[in-house]
Formats: C-alpha cells, sequence, structure tokens
C-alpha cells in the first residue's frame, strides 16, 4: 500500500483535490441557493408542503441517472466538472431548503413575537433574530449535507469523473486491491474532517445552544 | 394617557374578542386589564401597539391616535414584556436588554452601557450580563425581560401576563420589586393578567373583562371591591372582599385605647417599645405591631393574632402609644360603612 502511495501520490491527491472541490462547491452554492428557498417555505404556509414533497422527490432522484441525464438537460458535455456540481448542488438544495424551512418554522413564536413587538420590521428580524436562533437546526442539516456530497462523488467515477472514486473504478479495471482501499480510507477520513469542521464552527456561532437542552447553570 | 374610543375587534370567522371598548388608562399609573381567558382583555393590550389592528374604533396615546403611525417606530416607543419573557436565546442577557437602543440607531456601546444600568435596577449582578437565558431561573428571565422592556426608557410600557409563569414565592418577589419600580419611574402601563388578587394589588386602576369582550367595570381596586357593578364582578373579585378592602384604607383614623386597657399587662423595655404581654406570669410575645401608615388589613390580623387579642400600634421611634381591641375595630368598621354610604348617597 505504501509502495502504491509512493508510486502514485501524484494521481491520489489530484483525486483527493476533486473530490474535495466536487463536494464541497455544491454545498457552498446549496447552501446560499437554499436560505432563500426554505424561508418561502415559512414566509408563505402554503409553500411549505410543495417545497417538502419537490424535496423529497428530488433527493430520490439515482444519483447516476442524473449524472447521466444532466448533460442532455444542460447541453454540456458528459465528461464535463460541471455536471457533478450541478446534480450534488440538486440534492444539497433538496436537503438544505427543507432543513432551513424546518429550522425557521421552530423557532418559538413567543420569541418572534416579542422581537416585533420590540419593534423589529421584518427582514432585520429574520436576520438578526430568526436565522440566528435556527441556525443549529440548519447546520444539523448542512452536516448531513456534507457527508451524503462526500459519498456521492463517488458514484460520478462510473461516468468518469469522481475524484477518490476513480481509484475504485481504477482498482476494479486492474484488479488491485490497494486503491480501493486507499479511495475508502480518505472518503472516510475527508467526511469525518469535513463534520468536525462544522461542528466546531457551530460551537463557535452558536455558544448558547448548549444551554438549551439539559438546562441549568453550567 | 391610553385612550380607547369605541373599540370594536372581530376577528375573520366572525368570533367578537372586543366589544365597543371605551376607556381612559391614566398617565403614570398602572392599569390592570384582567377577566377570565377569552375575555378580550390581551386583544386590547396588543391593539395598543398594533400587533392586533381594532376592526373599528381608535386608539389613542397622549392624543396620538396609533393607527397612523409607523408600526416598528411606535412599537420601539412602547416597552412591552410578554409571557415567559420571550428572550432571544441566542442573546446574552446584556444584549437582550439592548435590544430597543440598538433598533433606535445606538451605537453597540452606548446599548450596552444603559443595559448595564437597566439590569442593576431590576436587581440582577453584573456577573449575569455575559449569561444566556437559557443559565436563568424563571424569574431572572422574567426580570430581564423588564429590562429589555425598559432599556429604551418608553414612557408607556405593556406587560402579558408577565408574572404568570414564575412559582408563588418569586412571583411575591417580583410583585414588590416591579412595584418600588414604578414607584420611581411612573410608567404609563397596561397589564393583562387572569389573576384578580394580582390585579389588586399591582392595580391603580383595574379594567375588569368578562366574556364577549366586554369592559364590566373600570375602577379603583378599592371601588371594584366596595362596590361591585354587578354579580359577575362580585363573584369574581371574590369572597372574602371585604377584608380585602381593607388593605386600602390606613390606620390614621382608628382611634386608640390607652395602653392600660389591654386586660393584661403590656411588657415594655426601657425605651418604651413593646415587647409582650405578661398572661400568668410569662411573658407571650405580640403578634407584631403596626403603625398609622399601615392598612386597617394589617390591624385586623394582629388583633386576631395577638394572644390577648390586641393590636398594638406604635409611634416612628417604636414606642407603644395606644392599642386597638376587637371591639374597637368592629365599632370603627360600622362607622366606617355608615360614613361611605351617606357618600354614596351624596
Amino acid at each position: 500500500m505504501i509502495q502504491y502511495l509512493s508510486n502514485n501520490h501524484e494521481v491520489v491527491l489530484a483525486a483527493l483535490r476533486q473530490h474535495i472541490y466536487l463536494a464541497l462547491l455544491p454545498i457552498l452554492i446549496g447552501f446560499v441557493v437554499s436560505l432563500p428557498i426554505g424561508y418561502l417555505g415559512v414566509r408563505f404556509p402554503w409553500f411549505y408542503h410543495p417545497l417538502v414533497n419537490v424535496c423529497g422527490v428530488l433527493y430520490s432522484i439515482p444519483s447516476l441517472a442524473l449524472f447521466v441525464f444532466l448533460p442532455v438537460i444542460l447541453g454540456t458535455k458528459i465528461l464535463a466538472p460541471a455536471n457533478i456540481v450541478v446534480a450534488l448542488t440538486i440534492y444539497t438544495v433538496a436537503l438544505l431548503s427543507r432543513t432551513v424551512a424546518d429550522g425557521l418554522r421552530a423557532v418559538d413564536p413567543i420569541v418572534t413575537q416579542s422581537a416585533t413587538a420590540m419593534g423589529y420590521r421584518r427582514t432585520r428580524r429574520l436576520l438578526d433574530v430568526e436565522l440566528p436562533v435556527a441556525l443549529p437546526v440548519i447546520l444539523a442539516g448542512l452536516r448531513v449535507a456534507t457527508v451524503s456530497n462526500i459519498s456521492l462523488v463517488s458514484v460520478g467515477a462510473l461516468i468518469g469523473i469522481g475524484g477518490l472514486g476513480q481509484l475504485f473504478t481504477r482498482g476494479f479495471q486492474l484488479f488491485y486491491l490497494e486503491p480501493i482501499i486507499i479511495g475508502i480510507i480518505l472518503s472516510v477520513l475527508l467526511a469525518g474532517l469535513a463534520d468536525l469542521i462544522i461542528v466546531l464552527i457551530q460551537r463557535a456561532v452558536t455558544p448558547w445552544a448548549r444551554f438549551q437542552r439539559g438546562g441549568g447553570t453550567a | 394617557m391610553i385612550t380607547f374610543e369605541d373599540v370594536v375587534k372581530i376577528y375573520p370567522g366572525g368570533s367578537t374578542a372586543v366589544d365597543h371598548l371605551s376607556m381612559e388608562l391614566p398617565t403614570g399609573k398602572m392599569t390592570v386589564l384582567v377577566g377570565p381567558s377569552g375575555c378580550g382583555k390581551t386583544t386590547s393590550l396588543r391593539m395598543i401597539n398594533r400587533m392586533v389592528e381594532p376592526t373599528s374604533g381608535r386608539i389613542l396615546i397622549d392624543g396620538r391616535d396609533v393607527a397612523g403611525q409607523d408600526e416598528a417606530l411606535l412599537r420601539r416607543g412602547i416597552g412591552y414584556v410578554i409571557q415567559h419573557a420571550g428572550l432571544f436565546p441566542h442573546k446574552t442577557v446584556l444584549d437582550n436588554v439592548a435590544t430597543v437602543p440598538l433598533l433606535l440607531g445606538k451605537t453597540r456601546r452606548e446599548a450596552r452601557a444603559a443595559a448595564l444600568e437597566l439590569l442593576e435596577r431590576v436587581g440582577l449582578a453584573a456577573e449575569f450580563a455575559g449569561r444566556y437565558p437559557a443559565q436563568l431561573s424563571g424569574g431572572q428571565q422574567q426580570r430581564v425581560g423588564v429590562a429589555r422592556a425598559l432599556a429604551a426608557d418608553p414612557p408607556v410600557m405593556l406587560m402579558d401576563e408577565p408574572f404568570s409563569a414564575v412559582d408563588p414565592v418569586v412571583r411575591e418577589g417580583l410583585h414588590r420589586e416591579f412595584l418600588r419600580l414604578q414607584q420611581d419611574l411612573g410608567k404609563t402601563i397596561a397589564m393583562v393578567t387572569h389573576d384578580i388578587d394580582e390585579a389588586i394589588k399591582l392595580g391603580d386602576r383595574v379594567a375588569v373583562f368578562r366574556q364577549g369582550g366586554h369592559l364590566a367595570q373600570f375602577g379603583t381596586p378599592q371601588e371594584l371591591l366596595e362596590q361591585p357593578v354587578d354579580d359577575f364582578v362580585a363573584e369574581f373579585v371574590g369572597r372574602d372582599r371585604g377584608l380585602r378592602s381593607l388593605s386600602f384604607d390606613t390606620a390614621a383614623d382608628l382611634p386608640v385605647s390607652p395602653l392600660t386597657d389591654g386586660g393584661a399587662e403590656l411588657v415594655l423595655d426601657e425605651a418604651g417599645r413593646p415587647v409582650g404581654w405578661r398572661l400568668g406570669g410569662v411573658v407571650q410575645p405580640t403578634a407584631g405591631v403596626f403603625t398609622k401608615a399601615d392598612s386597617l388589613r394589617m390591624v385586623t390580623d394582629l388583633a386576631i393574632m395577638s394572644p390577648v387579642g390586641v393590636a398594638v400600634r406604635v409611634g416612628a421611634d417604636g414606642t407603644a402609644d395606644g392599642l386597638v381591641r376587637h371591639h374597637d375595630l368592629v365599632d370603627f368598621l360600622a362607622t366606617r360603612r355608615d360614613r361611605r354610604a351617606a357618600e354614596q348617597e351624596a
């Protein structure tokens, strides 16, 4: 295995870089897109259920099918990384829009009411009160989406672009175990690391959340 | 002054929450809106800061119709204390209190300085400033809620069942502190409660509502206790309203008997302060003493609790200067009743 790594470290590193890029760019785009969509699901109550249903349907599309059909719809080349980015952005939006809506809906109405009674206008109330209070729920959704994306990127290897997934296809083609094991280990480490980073961010930006449950003075 | 002019609120669906309400909440006083659930008291309160819009009629604050004013600006000028405090869970105690000053465009530093001062005012030590609401007890949260409402020094305050979520002992303490605070600040306050005892204790004026959004009676607590306008108010105010109405009269006019008329020897210390009653060679402590400023209710209580049935009055220096026996009290209450009856006829 060490042997394989030292001979192929450039290939492995390139695969890892691509994997990170393909998994995390959709997270960023998806997060930014989901915030307004999720908010609409709260602002207009009639929109919530259609939103949840559409998100459910989108998320249930098999990733491979999406990877294959997107070039047809978008007019991109079959091997373009954009296909993976767009597909994973769709999954991210499907997961996060609902989470954002649920997080905002879970804000205690007493809190929003008292904000209104203090003289908050709608936009400032959203940014200063509702979003921050919903943040623990939203960040929990972000963790799921991130880990899910990191595992889904590998599927892209079946159409030729899949970050660490390429190590799997290579291993299968050559009847060679090392790249497969390295691919699995790096995927898991990457997912674990990304998850840890989000948890640390969560602790830093929502220091109040750890007092919420359990209660009492800490 | 907050004026309700023939205010009606009918919710979509046709239920009448407030039915032709007219009343005036005097400046610098605390008016308590009280009644059973569904009587429209909370709806009335929320129409003052436009959280609810009336179907018809007008509400004026110091002569200005609230309907013409920008909602957010209006609300920043009205303190609001909500049930369960409604604090922002993600902000520290200090930043919760600094909310309205910040909305009004103060710098973070100014707002926090004002907030710190307010925290002290409501009896919370500076060490609480950096904590989050979830780290506080219910009573402490409610104090923060009051501090937050007062932070921008609004002339008008609305309080929606502010003390109902805390246990009775804590509530008692909050009441005392709040009355002291209000004595200093003299805000125009409208407060909602379903607890008539709280209304009578805290209110300068009490508005009793009945089902269907009708105002049943508006008056001072004493008027409510002594002259309820109908059976509904009488029953709502409670059975022992006669005894409770004694809380509103001081013992200033109550005649006293000489110290020797107690039926037993009143033992005094060398300074002349009462120690107790000598009964069969043993000195039993008096149940307490009263001054001219105390209420008739307290005198009655002392007379009942005393081992010899006599309440002891003391002067400002604590020396005993007179006694009130059971029958003195009964005679006084009889003349008080006759005087009241004559006043009512006049």
